[in-house]
């Protein structure tokens, strides 16, 4: 089958469900408002409160979001066939994603702009707070780690990408200094970061550059572990303009192009889908794609990662409510469109099946690596790049996405344990040094323990991510289901998704705990275990709160 | 180009002077600063305000009782901190100024 047809197919689905269901959603369900005074016009201050043009929010919402979360997931998921993967993808963007992220800002617009955490407390209570702390805290931890992982294999594997990939940031300290000491215009910069990032794209397979086999007895996987966290812990620390700030843009104009280039690739090229729709046998030990599936792909299909960037950032911002459907689906769309180019560079990217079998030869084996492979193939034969400067443009895409989420995710771990610090009385833990080590250290503890010091259980984490961050949308999705049965409108439209949620990732937390007992993994059975309580306490803190609402609704209804 | 651009187009698509590549040029750079700027607008504005408030510190460090060597120096910038200080004892809680020589409110 042409990948062209499959990618029209999804685009043209995803157009569909925007149009469409998210007017439907929007007008019906949120009844979203055009004259509702939003918190960015009501407490306006130029600074947090900002009414922003909906384009640039947009931008800012989908950069903010999309990651490196939507291509390790279906590339991992495609071992299962393409088809699977990709009906979850469309399918949950349109039904899932795209509601729980207009529905998130939704909420939180109406709440005063506050955090989908602290609208939580309000609606529901505060051990359903203190339950949505944790999940962000077990979220954060395992994307780190994860994330740390998938970085070392990818500078392993190719060793072209690694002057660009740590190249990168010194290109955005530059831009920092450029911008706030110089003051040079800002599309000069961007100018000259884009060209300064593609030079080093082009200049990395002429210097592949590889860490010794061993050293200090650690392998060379370990060795870039520890490195990529050492980093990320100094990244952390520095003041936002110098690094972070900086890069984000950088990364943002990279998504971008990079994105434009995959679809632009497969548009000439015309590849095949040389991976089985539904694949016939997968390779022994692969678990069940029933609920696997679901928990292999959760950004790209839904993420409650989504949710915390709704209603931190992007609510605040909002000019007219009208906004939030765009803002929010359709930055769900984006974020689609993006695990839709995974999807098909891992399926189409290959001369022949034989190839893409000796890739995907054991669950977690294809992944990103896959991607960077089948993706290279397809970039140079639609687009005429030499091979080796493809695969390290892909490469590079893809250890930037996972870098800034590391950078983000790290500063955010530390805020939450000087939280914890200000909050249990541990006056070290409110230091930010201490309280980067720790955060650091449980990542590490993270990254090795799972599978050895070669770091090679980081990716037997990824379906335990993938449920984490499925039940923080759960949380979402509940929150947004309360609020509109106290204003007593359909619920199924958001009910049947945190169903859905609910079920697949307790279904997939039990397989999973059997499967860790089978291999005597006693680190991730432990953590497995902390997954389900919460899952356990998310659905009876839903039950709970629904039955007390309908009967609410009903006693209001049956005395009016 | 930058992405700033990308909605801009969308949103001039219908404008009668779409040939002014000036004014094409500034609102592609506004849409870039917008989209460099916005995200860590608060972050930004948070970290300025905290080194103000060493600087008020040091500024006002004599009355508080602390020895100062710079005073002589310092006490000229103290009438063009006085709307700061204002804002900053608010911020911190204190209904009027705390400082007795030092009355802003």
């Amino acid at each position: 089958m042409s990948a062209i047809v499959v990618l029209l197919a999804g685009l043209v689905a995803m157009a569909l469900g925007y149009f469409i269901y998210s007017k439907f959603i929007a007008e019906k369900i949120f009844q979203l408002d055009p004259n509702f005074r939003t918190p960015a016009n009501e407490f306006e201050d130029g600074v947090d409160y900002v009414p922003t043009n909906k384009f640039i929010l947009w931008g800012h919402h989908f950069t903010s979001v999309a990651g490196a979360a939507p291509i390790v997931g279906p590339a991992i998921a495609v071992i299962w066939g393409w088809l699977p993967a990709f009906l979850w993808v469309i399918f949950g963007t349109i039904f899932f994603a795209g509601v729980h992220d207009a529905g998130a800002i939704w909420a939180s617009v109406r709440n005063r702009a506050r955090s989908i955490g602290a609208v939580t407390g309000d609606v529901i209570g505060a051990r359903a707070r203190s339950l949505f702390m944790i999940v962000i805290f077990l979220v954060l931890l395992m994307v780190n780690a994860v994330f740390a992982v998938v970085i070392a294999n990818l500078l392993i594997a190719n060793p072209s990408a690694v002057v660009p990939a740590w190249g990168a940031i010194l290109v955005a300290l530059i831009i920092g200094q450029m911008i706030y000491r110089r003051r040079t215009n800002l599309l000069t910069v961007s100018i000259i970061g884009v060209v300064a990032l593609y030079g080093l794209i082009l200049i990395g397979p002429m210097v592949p550059i590889s860490l010794p086999e061993s050293f200090l007895g650690l392998p060379q996987n370990s060795l870039w572990i520890l490195i990529l966290f050492l980093y990320a812990a100094i990244a952390s620390l520095l003041p936002v303009w110098v690094l972070l700030q900086p890069r984000d843009y950088i990364n943002g104009l990279q998504l971008f192009i990079g994105l434009g280039i995959v679809y632009a690739a497969v548009l000439i090229g015309n590849p095949t889908m040389v991976a089985p729709a539904v694949n016939p046998d997968v390779p022994a030990g692969t678990p069940s794609l029933l609920p696997l599936l679901f928990v292999t792909i959760a950004c790209g299909a839904i993420s409650g990662f989504h949710g915390l960037v709704s209603s931190g950032t992007t609510s605040k911002q909002i000019k007219n409510e009208k906004d939030v459907r765009f803002v929010g689906y359709f930055g769900a769309v984006g974020e689609g469109s993006l695990a839709l180019a995974a999807i098909l560079a891992t399926s189409a990217g290959f001369a022949t099946l034989a190839e893409w079998q000796a890739l995907y030869s054991s669950f977690g084996a294809g992944g990103v690596n896959a991607f960077v492979q089948g993706g290279a193939n397809i970039v140079s034969a639609g687009l005429g790049l030499p091979q080796d400067i493809a695969v390290t443009l892909l490469t590079v895409m893809a250890v930037l996405f996972a870098g800034t989420t590391m950078d983000t995710g790290i500063r955010l771990q530390r805020y939450i344990m000087q939280e914890w610090g200000t909050i249990y009385n541990i006056p070290a833990l409110r230091s930010i040094p201490v309280a980067t080590v720790v955060a650091v250290g449980a990542c590490v503890a993270l990254a090795f323990g799972a599978g050895g010091l070669d770091g090679s259980g980081g990716l037997l984490i990824w379906p335990l991510f993938g449920t984490t961050n499925q039940l923080l949308a759960g949380l979402t999705l509940l929150v947004i289901t309360v609020i509109i049965v106290r204003l007593g409108r359909p619920m199924w439209f958001t009910l049947i998704p945190l169903a859905f949620l609910l079920t697949m990732t307790t279904y997939a937390l039990l397989i999973q705990l059997v499967s860790f007992y089978n291999d005597g993994n006693w680190f991730l059975l432990f953590l497995d275990v902390v997954i389900l309580i919460a899952a356990i306490l998310v659905l009876l803190e839903c039950v709970g709160v629904l039955r007390k609402h309908l009967r609410e609704r009903d006693a209001r209804q049956s005395t009016g | 180009m930058s992405k700033g651009d990308r909605p801009d187009r969308q949103d001039r698509s219908g404008s009668p002077n779409r040939g002014d590549g000036r004014a094409w040029l500034e609102q592609a750079r506004h849409f870039a600063e917008e989209f460099y700027f916005g995200r860590y607008r608060s972050t930004i504005a948070r970290a300025r305000r905290d080194q103000d408030d060493l600087f008020m510190l040091l500024v006002f460090s004599e009355m508080m009782g602390v020895p100062n060597p710079a005073t002589y120096y310092t006490l000229e910038l103290q009438p063009l901190l006085l709307e700061r200080f204002h804002d900053w004892h608010r911020r911190m809680g204190m209904e009027h100024s705390p400082l007795d020589h030092f009355r802003c409110c």
